[in-house]
């Protein structure tokens, strides 16, 4: 029989209060030194396309800000239904402190494309397969956002958006296969793709510093505030008295 | 280094998107900090006021 007790002593209140606390710190620091690097190389040491131009760069923004947007919503979508299933207070108070990173990265994926698309297709925007889904699901986070502050009582919000929360993970591969199921303008995918990746190095390899500086750093500032979401769920938090989170004290 | 800057004739756009960015990375940083400073003051508040 597995024992899962190290998972109940992690859902608990003060454990993953402190937990949160001790880790956000350790992605933070690492996330600030690859983004400043991989934007570095993305704006100076990567050559500009033979095709775009400079504009090109924007890439180093827009497709790590593409990623955190759908991270964003399947930690949201996985985590609501968790909470609503099991009825874990942990994962509804997840659910919430991811969603307003995702809908800010949803906003900057969707401006930054449209930075780009203006020079290079012609147009801000396009009713295009990709651009309408993410779109929506700039929607779907808003639309959640506004359910929860709709409620008083953090319990019920939890439940009610958690259902919201779920419908729309419909949205997420549906946004991820959209250049490939339609007859998209957007590119499909360059890194991700069969063959490898379609780039130089000198492009790559800043553009993976930056997807994995921003993943730290979305993981520094869900663990920030799914402290204050946890704070928010308990009636009496005696345990904020216990030595176990003076640290919180410094904060 | 005007070069740089003129970003071959796309520096409104390259610009605009990096310093958005910034915004964005600056607005999460700081909302975070302070969602979690006022939960803590008010999580306090309520052990304080239960307090017998």
């Amino acid at each position: 029989m597995a024992n899962f007790t190290w998972f109940y002593r992690l859902a608990s209140p003060p454990t993953s209060y402190a937990a949160a606390g001790r880790l956000w710190l350790w992605f933070a620091v690492p996330a600030v030194l690859l983004i400043a690097v991989g934007l570095y190389g993305g704006l100076v040491s990567a050559p500009a396309d033979y095709q775009q131009g400079d504009a090109f760069r924007i890439i180093y923004v827009h497709a790590p800000s593409a990623w955190l947007s759908l991270l964003g919503y399947s930690v949201l979508g996985v985590s609501a239904g968790i909470g609503l299933i099991w009825r874990m207070k942990l994962a509804h108070a997840l659910a919430a402190a991811v969603a307003p990173i995702g809908a800010s990265f949803t906003f900057l994926c969707l401006v930054t494309g449209s930075l780009w698309g203006r020079p290079m297709w012609g147009a801000y925007w396009a009713w295009d397969a990709r651009l309408t889904s993410e779109l929506i699901l700039l929607f779907m986070y808003l639309g959640y956002l506004a359910l929860r502050s709709s409620f008083d009582d953090v319990s019920r919000a939890d439940r009610a958006s958690a259902v919201l929360a779920l419908v729309g993970l419909v949205n997420v591969p549906i946004i991820h296969f959209s250049v490939n199921w339609w007859n998209s303008l957007h590119q499909g995918s360059t890194v991700l793709r069969v063959g490898g990746p379609a780039m130089p190095a000198s492009m790559l390899v800043p553009l993976l510093e930056s997807f994995l500086g921003f993943t730290l750093l979305f993981a520094a500032l869900s663990c920030v505030r799914l402290r204050a979401e946890i704070l928010m769920r308990e009636r009496r938090p005696t345990w904020l008295q216990d030595g176990l989170t003076v640290s919180a004290s410094h904060e | 280094m005007s070069d740089f800057f003129a970003m071959g004739g796309y520096a409104l756009f390259v610009w605009s998107a990096y310093g958005l960015c910034a915004l964005v990375v600056l607005w999460n940083a700081l909302s975070a900090r302070t969602l979690h400073r006022a939960a803590l003051a008010d999580a306090r508040r309520r052990l304080s006021s239960a307090a017998p």
